[in-house]
């Protein structure tokens, strides 16, 4: 026993505890139960253990110690390409894929998670050290709520409104208020998506938000939270029934039409505004100095 | 190269309006001209659109 086990002990019950408060195993089955959480848990342990004995390893000035955190970075890309590689292997046989942007997403949190454990875990473990216990009780609850307000992004409904609109047919052409969607030749199935079908306008509060929902990942996005939230009447070898995401592109509106199997709009238009805005959708044109000149004068 | 869309059947009940192409399906009435669209269409994978009152394409997406 030295004087740095208490420290180091509860450095990593707290990166540990952060990981799993991080976990939220939500309608996405994401990561799966139980051993996709195994993985995860296993893997904020070691970033929680790598993040504590950073501090004791400075404070014996063994500075070399520290490229060991070069090795955990490469070690959590590697969770990031682990994480996409399971989940494109699983898309190709979704109903309704969640599509790469989605992955991506998912993936990059995954890695960065990891990232804010070994953050939570080195400064309670530097409070514990340099100071005493109950700071570092603090610290790391400060650390928690710090992590859960940047574990969150926006959602669609921050930036759009949506409205249940309906759906026509002009001849063969599927349309959802006045944005055509597609061509579907034949009368039955034509009946089964009146019946089965329900559309959504989804407009864009600003020009930035109507930029981030053109983006196609983004639309891929909608409709499979959707999809899993609501059911999909669809199956493979029945390609005509296909939820579909189209835009206006004269104002920027998306018309959204699914195939939900419980045909409930009113959860439906809050499932939608509940679908995270993806990272790598995000658009700010506004932000471009082009646009701040405009806006200045 | 990959093709990300193709016309797998052509099917017609006016085989004037279909000059050449292969697998073309020529039907005598509009009822018949749904049923087999709606039976290739199962068959194929594909999706029937219709591009006018005498004429469906099946296409792969």
């Amino acid at each position: 026993m030295n004087e740095y086990i208490y420290p180091i002990v509860f450095g990593v019950i707290v990166g540990t505890l952060s990981r799993l408060y991080m976990f939220r195993t939500d309608y996405r089955q994401y990561p799966s139960y139980p051993h996709g959480m195994v993985i995860h848990i296993a893997l904020g342990f070691i970033a929680s253990a790598l993040g504590t004995v950073a501090v004791p390893s400075i404070m014996e000035q063994e500075f070399t110690a520290i490229t060991f955190l070069t090795l955990a970075a490469s070690q959590f890309r590697d969770v990031r390409n682990m994480e996409r590689t399971t989940l494109q292997e699983m898309d190709k046989l979704e109903l309704v894929p969640r599509g790469s942007s989605y992955i991506e997403g998912i993936a990059m949190t995954f890695e960065g998670r990891n990232y804010l454990v070994i953050f939570i875990s080195f400064v309670t473990t530097l409070t514990f050290l340099a100071l005493n216990f109950w700071w570092s009780v603090l610290v790391a609850l400060i650390a928690f709520l710090i992590a859960r307000k940047y574990m969150s992004g926006n959602q669609l409904g921050d930036i759009s409104e949506i409205k249940q609109s309906k759906i026509h047919f002009d001849g063969a052409g599927l349309y959802v208020d006045d944005i055509y969607i597609m061509n579907i030749g034949i009368p039955e199935r034509q009946k089964e998506i009146m019946e089965h079908g329900l559309g959504f306008i989804v407009k864009p509060k600003n020009a930035n938000a109507r930029s981030t929902i053109a983006n196609l990942g983004q639309r891929q996005a909608i409709l499979h939270d959707v999809s899993i939230a609501l059911g999909v009447y669809r199956d493979s070898g029945n390609p005509a029934l296909v939820p579909l995401i189209k835009r206006d592109l004269d104002d920027g509106r998306i018309g959204v039409f699914i195939l939900p199997q419980e045909k409930d709009p009113e959860r439906a238009v809050t499932v939608i505004s509940k679908v995270p805005i993806l990272e790598n959708a995000l658009r700010m044109p506004t932000e471009s100095e082009s646009n701040q000149k405009g806006r200045g004068a | 190269m990959k093709l990300e869309k193709l016309i797998l059947a052509t099917i017609t009940t006016d085989a004037s309006r279909v000059q050449s192409g292969q697998n073309v399906f020529v039907c005598n009435t509009t009822e018949e001209g749904d049923a087999v669209a709606a039976e290739l269409e199962a068959i194929l994978d594909g999706i029937a659109h219709k591009l006018s009152n005498d004429v469906y394409i099946i296409v792969k997406h």
